[in-house]
């Protein structure tokens, strides 16, 4: 068998196993990773599933290790939890040599429309609204240090030395001048302009537990992560309800829990309006996103289909539900929901999502339809 | 042509390359196996680093799941492997056919240096140098009992097995611990002799389960157990680290899973020194790359390449210390205090710091020591006999541990004694705990009894007990293991159906490491 049809089937096996289909007995050691990296500087890293084999291992307080740089005692140099591994962890693969670089946002949009086979947006709207756009790509002799191109620095001082004969073979060595240095520059060019705004919806009724809201905090961060790289402005507003609605700011959306009841129908109240108010469809791609779990007083059902077709649904390029499964939710809503707009909706997509694994399907799902 | 492929032939300007660098380094002293360099693409060569460098390895879905991680990482411009070795008589080493020319230049002289390494270096000396073959031989086995067995019944054994593929013992193979007559095996190549008492004989790997068929071999370890447990000693007589040996020469085993077990007990100890000598071998090759590359290898269009390679090479992380850096800049010490005479007596007695600061005697022994300390030297005794107060300062360590009120890593001190400790805890048996075998018959049931010997840090519980449980797969009686947990010395138990803990009154005092 050669080699790339033997590393295929370790590959499948190891797929297999982390789907769950075989060897349910290693299920509890695949370890997701995080999803959100570090999002302070754009910075994110890709999830990956592992399997861990268990050994006898040091418990965290065993954690340290030797560091090399500047710091005072006392600071902080690395979260907890990404198991900041101590020199003894060098591992044993033969002499291999690794280089990691981290991932910038944009990147990881890329990444994921590849993985998830996203189609491209074709925004609507106005396409002849126009603005400049600076853009980097040209070089220059002159310029702010922060933009020096180090690299075409060090290649124009080499050339002079080799020039000038002051390049020395024995002692390599390159030292630019203020001639030699290039810069990074811009030109700015006329773009068309498209915006969106997203305006996201959650029950926080007392039936929506933490678990579920961290799936839909991840669900909403990939769905961010995806439109943003699709449009050059992207707006996101959120709506909280549980009887009343109303509109929130991100923190408050993922960190309210009421305890009353559930009316739908409130929610889609407020999104109309907010749409009335700031986000006229002529000028704007409007995605709605909806989360919930799928619980709503049934005498409400009747009113919010009405509002959510004639309001909601006519004005938006896309109308989002995804139903976390919840302990306490009865799930009824998306039955309803399936019931008027049927399961092939050109604008609604309904998904379910019954855990964090299910995430990634629900994703495709929600943005597989290009609009 | 040993059992590994062809990929493509190297074309002639490299082969031209190979052998300046290969001049370069044999001017140089250092002394290497035969040298093949295999060209392959990206693919290639992250399922080569998957298999751990050994493409006929037996099949496993650990490989599959590093080789996604390698191409995932490589595809999305992550991460990218430059260079693979395999300690092998003769070395193979692996070049990525989308490298440029300078780091193809860079690889070759960086891959003379783990060669010489792994020729040289004692910890590799008991290391089988045919291992490429002996990883095909594995494979065949594994594939033959996976056809017979069933894949299903063959990876669950396999990974019970790597469970505890760290409890071995690395010293094993320099020292006769064990008597001859109820040695297992360690296969010495010196060794010759036969003794009639012995469980196996002596044979070619390849031919090994053919002249000591695991069948016969393990109706022998159930004679011996039965033996040993009508005589209702205790036993072993020491402590045995070697947990593996110990479950092989005496659990209840079917043939072909003692054979996959001491397959998994093979190749954990052909990688061991490897992990021992992380810092050594990359600091080896990456000074021998540098100092043939500075001196010969680099032509103008090479240079800004290679050190935009070597800034990325030689970079640090506040929380990882780069073995590549800290084993370069260390040898380089050496070899500078070694070629000022800053050593011996006079040096160590000498505190005038600015004597200390100027002293030079000319001795120029620099090159031989660094050679000398290749030679005999693992990271633990490397770092331990040479990482100085000065070495320290200037490199700006500092040791780091986890705070568990703010939840994160936080420099802990500057203080040299407290670094160099705190690495040479890192270094110290792998960076693993030390468990030991006390018991095999423990209450006279049976049942076996391990022990952590505990120096201040106590183990990942979670792990802890399913590792447990994994070794009462192995041994079919019920486990314990005494460690200490919130500063009590504790036993943790599995009896096949729940685990429990036993916690004794006795506090256990730890100051500093024992």
């Amino acid at each position: 068998m050669t080699m790339s049809l033997k590393i295929e089937r370790d590959k499948n096996r190891f797929r297999q196993i982390v789907r769950g289909k075989v060897r349910e007995n290693l299920r509890r050691y695949i370890n997701h990773g995080e999803m959100i990296g570090r999002k302070g500087r754009d910075l994110v890293s890709i999830p990956l599933p592992q399997l861990d084999i268990p050994h006898f291992r040091y418990g965290q307080n065993g954690g340290g290790g030797v560091g090399q740089g500047e710091g005072q005692e006392g600071q902080p140099i690395a979260k907890g939890d990404d198991e900041g591994e101590g020199t003894g962890q060098a591992g044993s693969d033969a002499g291999q040599h690794i280089v990691e670089v981290d991932v910038t946002l944009e990147e990881l949009a890329e990444i994921m429309g590849d993985e998830l086979e996203l189609p491209r947006i074709e925004p609507k709207g106005n396409s002849t609204i126009q603005q400049e756009k600076a853009r980097y790509r040209s070089i220059r002799r002159v310029g702010p240090e922060s933009l020096r191109h180090f690299k075409r620095t060090y290649v124009e001082a080499l050339k002079r030395q080799v020039i000038e004969g002051d390049y020395d073979r024995q002692k390599p060595r390159v030292v630019p001048i203020k001639d030699d240095q290039r810069y990074r520059s811009w030109e700015t060019t006329p773009e068309p302009e498209a915006n969106a705004v997203i305006i996201y919806m959650m029950d926080v009724s007392g039936s929506m537990t933490d678990d579920q809201k961290a799936i839909v905090r991840t669900e909403a961060f990939w769905i961010d992560t995806w439109l943003r790289s699709q449009y050059d402005g992207v707006e996101c507003r959120y709506i909280i309800h549980d009887a009343a609605a109303k509109e929130v700011d991100e923190h408050t959306f993922y960190h309210t829990r009421e305890s009353g009841g559930t009316r739908i129908s409130s929610a889609y109240r407020v999104c109309s309006d907010l749409m009335d108010r700031s986000f006229s469809p002529d000028e704007w791609n409007v995605y709605l996103f909806q989360f919930s779990d799928g619980d709503n007083w049934g005498e409400d059902n009747r009113q919010a289909m009405e509002l959510l077709n004639e309001k909601l649904v006519t004005r938006s390029n896309l109308f989002c539900y995804g139903q976390v499964e919840s302990p306490y939710g009865s799930g009824e809503y998306i039955r309803s929901l399936e019931q008027t707009f049927g399961r092939d909706h050109e604008k609604v997509v309904l998904s379910e999502i019954e855990d964090k694994d299910a995430i990634f399907e629900s994703i495709k799902h929600f943005l597989g339809k290009g609009r | 042509m040993p059992a590994i492929h062809r990929f493509q032939p190297l074309p002639q300007e490299l082969v031209e390359v190979q052998q300046k660098m290969e001049a370069h380094a044999s001017d140089y002293g250092l002394d290497f196996f035969p040298t093949i360099f295999e060209m392959v693409d990206a693919e290639q060569l992250n399922a080569v680093a998957a298999y751990g460098g050994f493409p006929t390895r037996y099949p496993h879905w650990r490989f599959g799941m590093e080789y996604e991680q390698l191409s995932k990482g490589y595809s999305y411009g992550l991460q990218k492997i430059y260079e693979l070795v395999i300690n092998n008589d003769p070395c193979y080493a692996y070049l990525l056919a989308s490298n440029g020319i300078t780091d193809q230049k860079l690889v070759m002289a960086h891959v003379y240096g783990h060669c010489d390494f792994f020729k040289n270096n004692h910890w590799f000396s008991k290391t089988n140098r045919h291992m490429i073959d002996e990883m095909a031989n594995h494979g065949n086995r594994i594939r033959r009992y996976m056809d017979r067995f069933g894949v299903e019944e063959v990876e669950n054994f396999i990974d019970t097995c790597l469970s505890v593929e760290d409890l071995i013992d690395i010293h094993m193979p320099f020292v006769k611990r064990t008597d001859d007559d109820t040695r297992y095996e360690f296969r010495d190549n010196t060794n010759d002799e036969e003794d009639a008492g012995s469980l196996k004989f002596e044979a070619k790997g390849y031919m090994d389960s053919f002249v000591n068929p695991p069948e016969k071999l393990a109706a022998e370890v159930e004679r011996r157990r039965q033996a040993l447990l009508e005589k209702g000693a205790s036993f072993p007589v020491e402590a045995v680290k070697d947990v593996m040996l110990f479950v092989l020469e005496h659990a209840p085993l079917k043939p072909w899973q003692l054979d996959v077990l001491s397959i998994i007990r093979d190749e954990a100890y052909y990688f061991a020194p490897q992990a021992q000598t992380k810092i050594m071998n990359e600091g080896w090759a990456t000074y021998w790359h540098s100092t043939i590359m500075t001196r010969h290898g680099i032509e103008p269009p090479d240079l800004i390449c290679y050190a935009d390679h070597c800034a990325g090479t030689l970079a640090s992380s506040p929380t990882r210390l780069n073995p590549y850096k800290l084993g370069l800049e260390l040898l380089r010490h050496i070899e500078e205090r070694w070629n000022k005479g800053q050593f011996g007596d006079e040096w160590e007695s000498c505190d005038n710091m600015r004597a200390k600061h100027e002293w030079d005697t000319g001795a120029m022994q620099g090159r031989d020591k660094i050679f000398e300390v290749r030679r005999i030297h693992n990271d633990l005794t490397f770092v331990d006999e040479f990482l100085t107060l000065e070495f320290c300062r200037e490199n700006k360590m500092f040791s780091f541990g986890y705070n568990e009120h703010s939840g994160y890593y936080e420099i802990e001190s500057r203080q040299f004694d407290e670094i160099k400790q705190r690495l040479l805890f890192n270094l110290t048996n792998v960076g693993r705990p030390f468990i030991y075998v006390r018991d095999g018959n423990y209450k006279n049931r049976g049942e076996l009894f391990l022990e952590h010997r505990y120096n201040g840090v106590e183990l990942k519980l979670e792990y802890a007990q399913d590792t447990l449980a994994n070794l009462y797969k192995l041994w079919g009686r019920p486990v314990h293991i005494e460690t200490v947990l919130d500063d009590h010395l504790t036993t943790l138990s599995f009896d096949g159906t729940e685990h429990a803990s036993s916690k004794s009154e006795e506090l256990v005092a730890m100051g500093e490491e024992s």
